[in-house]
């Protein structure tokens, strides 16, 4: 909320400066966002007249004016402005004047000697285009200080309220919340002075009490609704941030923004019957003042006519019913309605008012008529009418309960003691009603604060006022224990670590991804959506790291580099059951050169084995096992799944060629994704006794068809459980001179040892030949 | 015995000239060989008296024992002499750059998360965690904010279905670990103090140079017998000089509001001559308590929550946020 320090100090003014009273709000938690100056600093610049106005004899666009600046003899003047006028009053900044930019001199323009400047505006700093000289009002004093005749001295505060503190949506409201803070008195509101002079009145029926407790209403005929606005009220709603519309809007904006009390009038002549607040009926329609068509439902409250809906109760008004030039009876309406019937509408429909956003917050229910009054007065003063009598329907208003407030509580909470004294002094100014016993109080809190319910909404009060900055800050006191540390669970920082030194970059994506992605590279076609994106591309959640490591595998390309590195650890989304599962994923996208380019080192690029042995450095020492099997983003004879006892734990693969070529990749990548939690979950070290007898090795060499796996044989091995063989392992694959097409050649690395002798030759045939016999039996063919 | 003498020195001098080991072998022999002229002298001891006998063999015994020495000297240096050469010309460049796989690094924003949990963790703070699609019950309801409350307007949510959000805050994990605690705890007439932060992404309808649609919150929660806003104050004070190494830095606290903290808190920072909003805090709000089944009149609580890129921005002096999420290493590297 925008408004005027004048205004404010109109109604309440402490000595302070504007800064220091920019400073008291925000501490108060009225945080200012922003103050500054209605003008630049100037001075020397006064309410001018003009006298006369002749050529410059040697510049066609040059006026020579003589002005009375109130001050001695008239002024000669030389002036460009083109809406200049004998007898026109303008700001004219003397000679030592200094305004935003320049120094005004007295000087020889084209030959002629000119005393001073007529100013524009934008000359003053008050606007950032102008056209010609700003004119002033007629009955403007001539060689008053133009800071004085258009209140130049004064500052614009906005206000960034929480929503709790709708008591602070109105310059009075604000002005109460000062004189609070700073003890200092508060000025009435200006009391009414017209008589009803018409008992003209229109029946009012509320046909849901609860939804609109207070409904005030009065008719005011024989206005004048083309009067204009005094300046002094259009000034204080623009510095409000409001333009002037209308006499009669303007009035009650001006009411809305004084006293917080949202008003609405109706052109009577456009109404049709009595006045009824009740729900929208089904079907209801209505087009409001910003010209929306409103289709209306049932839980929105409405004020309607014979005829229908003529406004959106605490919303906005109709535009079939709204006061135009030619409007002479008025209606005016005052009303509380209940925040919870407001609450939400304003979401829904797209839109909001001033109206609705306090009457959501909470609009102070004891003000509705004095509100009605206060604009009845002013509309009767600018544009003229007979005051008609009041309507008032009254229902069960907010009922404000007195709340316990004990000083021990206050102290605990705080952290710092209060006096009752203290206490008292700050409820009270507050304007709540309090009443003590002993060290415990009873407060009731003032109609105009919705934000009191409990005995910690008092506590904020009283912190708020005694001052946040007043409360020491303590170091906390507290039975020490040491925090439990599961061994078996390896920190996460640990696992990332583990992929930083073995060359990977982290990387941090969006967990919402484009739809094709999913699509496309985990063939999803029904990913979890946003209901509300923010751009297509990013409509979907991801059930997959690698689309995102993909974009920025891309991003790096573009920007030139040739070796990427990225891991990404983050949750991965699936819809299961009409629910949503949610993993916590470790994937990593692997592109370029295996080693970055280094000399005394054959470059080539990364593949699967690379990468397949950055995976398996994850889980060491526990082995896990890779099946092939096909994934929807990998190439489908380089894709495993990969498996930790038996269970599915995550892929491997290199990238399909088809999505190398979509993405635009010039080169193969390989990538993989991982659970995190078995690769958390570590595990205890398992300790057997350690041999002290001598290791024997033994290789194995095969020949076995392609189709054959490392793996199905080492597992036939070791399923054998040969004794004192106690590792199992190819070293060495060799395809070309000396072995067939279509076959392979494998070696084996078998270590044998016993913890309580050493072997004997016989002992070490025996293990070997069940070996051997295995492998044969699995179509290996031993090589001699 | 005129000859001895001379016999010393020339071999002396003989392996003294001597460059190759082969040789100084070959030349040993002509002296300590079957023919060498050594041996010859010795044999010929036999012709000597016996009283002459034990004298001349003496002699020649020290003379042998002499060459030998020169001769093992000589052995020795030329040994060295070999090695030196050898070592020489095995000299590598040291300049040329090491070999193998880089280091990679993580990400500023893990970075700055490991050091607020570590912070943390010193003054007994456990991490907790909870999801990201989160109910609106977990997200909203249980924080004290209803349906419809003017509150939900400032957090501009991502919706997934009618009770499914992302969540706007890490809050909702605060609501999951008290459940747990206190169910936990439930044998105990008094439960332990809840001590934890719960870091996490949230999400936000936003999006510019100052707003993530995605961004990283740490928020903290403290529950006991005996926890006030001054303590709140301390422990913010505290992690903040901390974090940013800064004696002189200081913190401000403003009032404020959230549906789920009475009091409320902005915390602010001072930054130069500006003040910084870091975060917002408060006591936590008795409805959030009795949401979860504690017992508000015995136990009191403080909540704070911090923007983890913005810590990172101010740390590391990054100016652009979206920055973060681009992953263009030659950003991310500079926080290997």
């Amino acid at each position: 909320m925008q408004f005027s320090e004048s205004w404010l100090r109109s109604l309440v003014n402490p000595s302070l400066t504007s800064e220091e009273l920019a400073h008291l709000l925000t501490m108060a938690g009225l945080e200012v966002e922003e103050s500054r100056p209605v003008a630049a600093v100037f001075d020397h610049v006064v309410v001018a007249q003009v006298l006369s106005k002749g050529k410059h004899p040697d510049a066609d666009r040059l006026n020579i004016l003589t002005v009375n600046t109130g001050q001695g003899e008239p002024l000669t003047i030389v002036c460009g402005a083109q809406n200049v006028s004998v007898g026109m009053k303008a700001p004219c900044a003397l000679v030592g004047a200094k305004l935003p930019g320049i120094e005004i001199k007295q000087a020889k323009v084209r030959g002629v000697a000119s005393f001073g400047m007529m100013c524009s505006a934008k000359e003053l700093g008050l606007a950032d285009e102008s056209s010609g000289l700003l004119e002033l009002a007629e009955d403007a004093s001539v060689g008053q200080s133009i800071r004085e005749h258009l209140e130049l001295d004064d500052h614009l505060l906005t206000l960034k309220l929480t929503p709790n503190r709708s008591d602070c949506l109105s310059l009075y409201g604000i002005a109460r919340e000062v004189s609070a803070l700073t003890d200092t008195s508060l000025s009435p509101l200006p009391k009414t002075s017209f008589v009803q002079t018409s008992a003209k009145k229109i029946a009012v029926k509320v046909a849901v009490p609860e939804a609109c407790p207070r409904y005030v209403t009065r008719v005011i005929a024989g206005v004048n609704a083309r009067a204009s606005t005094p300046l002094w009220m259009t000034r204080r709603l623009e510095r409000c941030g409001l333009r002037s519309i209308s006499a009669i809007v303007d009035v009650t904006n001006y009411v809305l923004l004084e006293m917080g009390q949202p008003l609405h009038a109706f052109d009577l002549s456009k109404l049709n019957g009595d006045i009824e607040v009740r729900f929208a009926k089904p079907g209801e329609q209505l087009q409001v003042l910003n010209q929306q068509n409103v289709e209306l439902q049932p839980d929105m409250l409405v004020i309607a006519d014979a005829r229908g809906a003529v406004a959106l109760a605490g919303v906005m008004g109709g535009a079939a019913t709204a006061v135009d030039d030619a409007t002479t009876e008025i209606l005016l309406e005052s009303a509380f309605f209940s925040p919870s019937v407001i609450v939400g509408k304003s979401r829904r429909l797209g839109f909001g008012s001033d109206s609705s956003y306090r009457f959501e917050r909470g609009v102070d229910f004891s003000m509705t008529q004095a509100a009605l009054d206060r604009a009845t007065q002013l509309i009767i003063d600018v544009c003229g009418g007979q005051a008609g009598q009041i309507t008032e329907v009254l229902g069960q208003l907010p009922d404000r309960k007195s709340v316990t407030l004990r000083v021990a509580r206050v102290q605990r909470v705080l952290g710092m003691p209060l006096e009752s004294k203290e206490i008292s002094q700050i409820l009270s100014r507050l304007g709540m009603e309090v009443k003590q016993n002993g060290e415990v109080f009873s407060v009731t809190p003032p109609s105009y604060r919705f934000d009191i319910a409990i005995e910690e909404d008092l506590i904020e009060e009283l912190a708020r006022v005694h001052g946040y900055e007043n409360i020491p800050p303590l170091p906390p006191q507290a039975t020490m224990s040491i925090l439990p540390q599961v061994e078996a669970q390896r920190p996460l920082p640990k696992l990332r670590q583990a992929l930083v030194m073995r060359d990977y970059q982290e990387a941090i994506n969006y967990a919402f991804v484009d739809a094709a992605w999913e699509r496309d590279l985990c063939a999803n076609n029904a990913p979890i959506a946003l209901k509300n994106p923010i751009a297509s591309q990013m409509s979907v959640m991801r059930s997959s790291l690698l689309g995102g490591l993909l974009a920025s595998l891309r991003t790096n390309l573009g920007r030139k580099q040739t070796r990427v590195r990225l891991f990404e650890l983050g949750a991965c989304f699936m819809p299961v059951n009409g629910s949503y599962a949610q993993s916590e994923r470790v994937a990593g996208l692997v592109y370029g050169a295996a080693l970055s380019e280094q000399w005394g080192t054959e470059a080539r690029n990364v593949d699967f084995y690379d990468v397949k042995g950055d995976v398996e450095a994850l889980f060491a020492p526990r082995k896990l096992v890779f099946e092939a099997a096909h994934h929807p983003a990998s190439h489908p004879g380089r894709s495993a799944c990969i498996l930790l006892d038996g269970q599915v734990v995550g892929w491997l693969g290199e990238l399909h060629p088809q999505w190398q070529q979509q993405y635009d990749l010039p080169l193969s990548a390989v990538w993989f994704e991982i659970e995190q939690l078995p690769l958390l979950q570590a595990g205890m070290p398992k300790i057997t006794e350690v041999s002290r007898f001598p290791m024997v090795r033994r290789d194995i060499a095969v020949l076995v068809d392609e189709a054959i796996t490392a793996q199905s044989l080492i597992q036939a091995m070791q399923a054998e459980n040969a004794p004192n063989v106690v590792e199992l392992a190819l070293f060495d694959l060799y395809r070309g001179k000396g072995v067939t097409e279509g076959k392979k050649s494998l070696a084996f690395r078998v270590l044998l040892q016993d913890t309580q002798k050493t072997l004997t030759d016989i002992e070490i045939e025996q293990s070997l030949s069940q070996l051997v016999i295995v492998l044969q039996r699995n179509g290996a063919q031993l090589r001699e | 015995m005129q000859e001895l003498e001379q016999i010393l020195n020339q071999a002396e001098q003989q392996f003294a000239a001597v460059e190759q080991a082969a040789e100084l072998e070959q030349i040993k022999a002509r002296y300590l060989g079957k023919e060498g002229s050594l041996t010859a002298l010795l044999k010929g001891l036999g012709k000597l008296s016996a009283e002459e006998r034990p004298a001349a063999g003496a002699r020649i015994n020290e003379v042998k024992q002499k060459i030998e020495a020169a001769l093992n000297a000589r052995r020795e240096a030329l040994q060295q002499k070999a090695l030196q050469s050898k070592l020489a010309a095995e000299a590598l460049d040291v300049t040329l750059p090491g070999r193998g796989l880089n280091v990679g690094g993580l990400h500023p924003v893990t970075r700055t998360l490991e050091r607020i949990e570590s912070l943390f963790h010193s003054i007994g703070y456990a991490v907790a965690e909870g999801p990201e699609i989160e109910s609106d019950f977990y997200n909203f309801t249980a924080l004290n904010i209803p349906e419809d409350h003017p509150a939900r307007a400032m957090h501009d949510t991502f919706y997934i279905d009618e009770k499914h959000v992302l969540r706007t805050h890490t809050s909702p994990i605060q609501i999951r670990y008290m459940q747990a605690h206190l169910d936990k705890y439930k044998h105990l007439d008094t439960m332990p103090d809840i001590r934890i932060i719960a870091p996490g992404r949230v999400y936000r309808v936003d999006s510019d140079a100052t707003h993530s649609p995605m961004f990283h919150q740490v928020e903290g929660l403290w529950i006991g017998e005996r926890v006030s806003f001054a303590d709140l104050k301390g422990v913010i004070a505290d992690f903040l000089q901390c974090y940013f190494e800064s004696d002189e830095l200081k913190v401000r606290f403003r009032p404020s509001f959230f549906p789920f903290t009475e009091p409320s808190a902005e915390m602010d920072m001072s930054w130069g001559d500006r003040w910084l909003e870091i975060g917002g805090c408060g006591m936590v709000h008795p409805n959030v308590l009795k949401h979860v089944g504690i017992d508000s009149e015995k136990y009191i609580g403080f909540a704070f929550g911090v923007g983890v890129e913005r810590l990172a921005m101010l740390r590391y002096g990054v100016n652009d946020l979206r920055l973060f999420f681009e992953s263009d290493m030659q950003f991310l590297k500079q926080f290997s």
